[in-house]
């Protein structure tokens, strides 16, 4: 049998057409793009098309807004301190609990240098409150970043709402699109979204590659400074063979986002249901009517993600966990904890994230897979008794915390 | 993934005495707060002998607490409770062929159980003696609580301290950050302001400990561990051989297979920590080929 990848999530196959594209820029328009000779001549004509194939994907009004980076963390990080270095006054910013770390952390190492963060909380169902939002904006807010889709649970956030509410308080909005950017149409000129991150390697370009696009007009300060490089706002020889490669993936992603919200999310409907009706104690986690369709994170209870997953990987089969002990940190996913999900079934999530390459031939074999997969954890498990958990769990089964 | 020794694995997909023992005399429930597992250990102990004769593991945890919970069982079955109360989370790491550094709390899981479940035979309360932390030095398997009880207890300043004391920091250095932050931490809720430039405070090799033991004693108690520790080593045809204490510092010749053993490192550190355990103060084991090192600098 053949691994199933179901992990697109995480990171995702380098299309072959996005392969081919870059190869030229390796062995024979090596040359720097800055350069005045035949190795790079072809190169800014190249990164220009790249730019507008990127541009036409996000929708955005000038191919100039589109700033490459090195990967989604950079733009985000790029974003958080150009808004609070371009404002010095303002000492607040809004962001969620549920972000990525790549938006958490930088956070949080402004608020050690004196930064109000106001991180919003979650429903059950992941969703947020836009009236406590309207109630944070305000003066002394530098920033809202706010991710457009989670990355978890694929739950969406109302951005252009909230990129019109903070657009009307003068506070600047930056978005973390890493998970959304390919998998749903967007028109950023519509909007007053001021910033967004874009990952390649979610949507089929390579590893190493990203986007921050800057709304023309919005202060800026660069991250990286010393070359003249995408209009000053990001010093650093372009990596022209990703950058190829992204426009290449960009044009790919724009022809097949109707697939992605049809064949794609038919394929996650299938497996959803498939399970959810095979196996008893499970079920799916953030905002069901408002997800990305390529993505479902489904908490099997009283059993835990890192052992589900060994025994998936043994029947080939490639998906990833929010437990905590699937993290390099140990730490179980603060997005889980933001939902109040229950601790027994907050570690026995397990999310599959499909892509244009997934077949519905694949999701037939995971089903026959995962019910045994979760039949034989629960044989092990102090909260399962026979054919259904203990009776009142909770209270059947108190381990001494250490 | 983690990396996982096949040990591991196997008791992952094949794990032994999976289950409650029928009229179970002896039960064990506890949880790792770090990462969210927990194990129930169940025994039958016979009254006479104090002879566990059968041992069974209920796990809702990950590849590695099943992979702990199982071979403990395999490792105490046969064993009188008194024999088992010396198995350490050590020896149940090291029956797995080793876990990453992050999933060491998983063998101390292991322990803990059967140390509730015997103080459960015995009619006795049991108390949970440590507590865990967010893992800071992924070299050494140091944890913040154990830092922050260090820095307490023994006035450290400076990262250099922390690192003399509990070997935090002592490796890869990438955790120098965090360890600054707990020292911030601490000194803040002590009235005190860390100080980023500060020297050392406190010499290297003598920390202070609550009873201090003299050389001959520590010699002495170093070397019963050792001999504790030597069957299992001799099983695989290798042995240790105390050359040299000084201050904290234990110098050994591994010998036998042993010597030149990919996995002398590991035997190392697990004879630190046992040493730890039994004497109750930071000791550092070292190959005694370091020790040259140490006199020529001294010379």
């Amino acid at each position: 049998m053949t691994a199933i990848y179901l992990d697109n999530n995480a990171t995702t196959k380098v299309d072959r057409a996005v392969v081919d594209a870059m190869i030229p820029y390796f062995l024979e328009q090596y040359g720097n793009p800055s350069s005045i000779h035949s190795f790079a001549d072809g190169v800014a004509k190249g990164l220009k098309h790249a730019r507008q194939h990127v541009q036409a994907l996000i929708g955005c009004e000038h191919d100039s807004e589109i700033i490459f980076t090195s990967c989604g963390t950079e733009a985000n990080t790029t974003a958080i301190l150009s808004a609070i270095k371009a404002q010095p006054n303002k000492k607040e910013i809004i962001t969620t609990t549920v972000e990525h770390p790549a938006i958490l952390a930088v956070c949080e190492a402004l608020e050690k240098d004196g930064y109000t963060i106001h991180r919003m909380p979650v429903d059950r169902a992941g969703r947020l409150n836009l009236d406590a939002y309207k109630k944070l904006l305000s003066d002394h807010v530098a920033l809202v970043t706010v991710m457009w889709a989670n990355n978890e649970t694929g739950t969406i956030f109302p951005v252009a709402a909230m990129a019109e509410l903070a657009h009307a308080a003068g506070v600047m909005f930056h978005t973390d699109a890493v998970q959304a950017v390919g998998k749903i149409p967007m028109m950023l000129q519509d909007t007053k979204i001021d910033m967004l991150s874009i990952s390649g390697h979610k949507l089929h370009a390579p590893k190493g590659i990203g986007v921050l696009y800057l709304r023309r007009g919005t202060r800026y300060r660069p991250l990286l400074r010393g070359g003249h490089q995408e209009r000053g706002r990001r010093a650093g020889t372009e990596n022209t063979a990703a950058i190829i490669g992204l426009g290449k993936a960009c044009e790919l992603a724009l022809e097949h986002i109707e697939y992605e919200n049809t064949h794609v999310k038919a394929m996650r409907d299938r497996l959803e249901r498939g399970i959810t009706e095979q196996i008893s104690h499970c079920f799916i986690t953030g905002d069901m009517n408002n997800r990305l369709p390529n993505t479902t994170d489904i908490a099997f209870e009283y059993i835990e993600g890192e052992a589900i997953l060994m025994l998936l990987n043994k029947a080939g089969i490639a998906a990833s966990s929010g437990s905590a002990c699937t993290s390099g940190s140990l730490e179980p996913s603060h997005v889980m904890r933001a939902m109040d999900i229950p601790y027994t079934a907050a570690h026995g999530t397990i999310r599959f994230s499909f892509s244009r390459y997934n077949t519905l031939h694949e999701v037939d074999e995971v089903l026959k897979v995962m019910p045994s997969v979760v039949a034989t954890l629960r044989k092990l498990s102090p909260y399962w008794e026979g054919e259904g958990p203990v009776v009142h769990p909770e209270q059947a089964f108190k381990p001494t915390f250490a | 993934m983690w990396d996982y020794s096949d040990k591991v694995k196997e008791h992952f997909f094949n794990p032994k005495n999976a289950g409650a023992v029928v009229n179970a005399n002896a039960t064990g429930e506890v949880g790792s707060i770090s990462c969210g597992d927990a194990l129930r250990l169940t025994l039958k102990v016979d009254e006479n002998t104090e002879i566990i004769l059968d041992a069974g593991f209920q796990t809702f945890g990950c590849g590695s607490a099943i992979a702990s919970s199982s071979v403990l069982t395999e490792i105490i079955k046969g064993m009188t409770i008194d024999e088992a109360l010396n198995v350490t989370n050590q020896d149940i790491a090291n029956h797995l062929e080793g876990l990453p550094p992050e999933k060491m709390h998983c063998s101390v899981m292991g322990r803990e159980a059967l140390h509730a479940a015997i103080a459960n035979y015995r009619g006795e309360e049991w108390q949970d003696d440590h507590e865990e932390g967010a893992l800071i030095c992924k070299c050494f398997a140091i944890d913040a609580v154990m830092i922050e009880e260090m820095v307490w207890a023994n006035k450290l300043r400076t990262v250099e301290d922390v690192t003399n004391f509990t070997k935090a920091g002592g490796g890869c250095a990438s955790c120098h950050e965090d360890i600054e932050a707990i020292l911030e931490k601490v000194l803040a809720e002590k009235g005190e302001k860390f100080d980023y430039d500060a020297a050392p405070t406190k010499p290297a090799v003598t920390p202070e400990v609550k009873l201090p033991l003299t050389n001959l004693q520590r010699i002495k108690k170093i070397e019963q561990v050792l001999d504790s520790l030597r069957p299992s080593l001799m099983a695989d045809g290798g042995d240790v051989e105390l050359v040299e204490v000084i201050g904290n510092t234990a110098y050994v010749n591994m010998t036998g297979a042993c010597n030149g053993c990919q996995m002398a490192a590991m035997t190392i550190a697990g004879i630190q920590q046992r040493l730890m355990e039994v004497l109750g103060e930071f000791i550092k084991v070292v190959p005694a080929s370091e020790m040259s090192k140490l006199v020529s600098i001294g010379a």
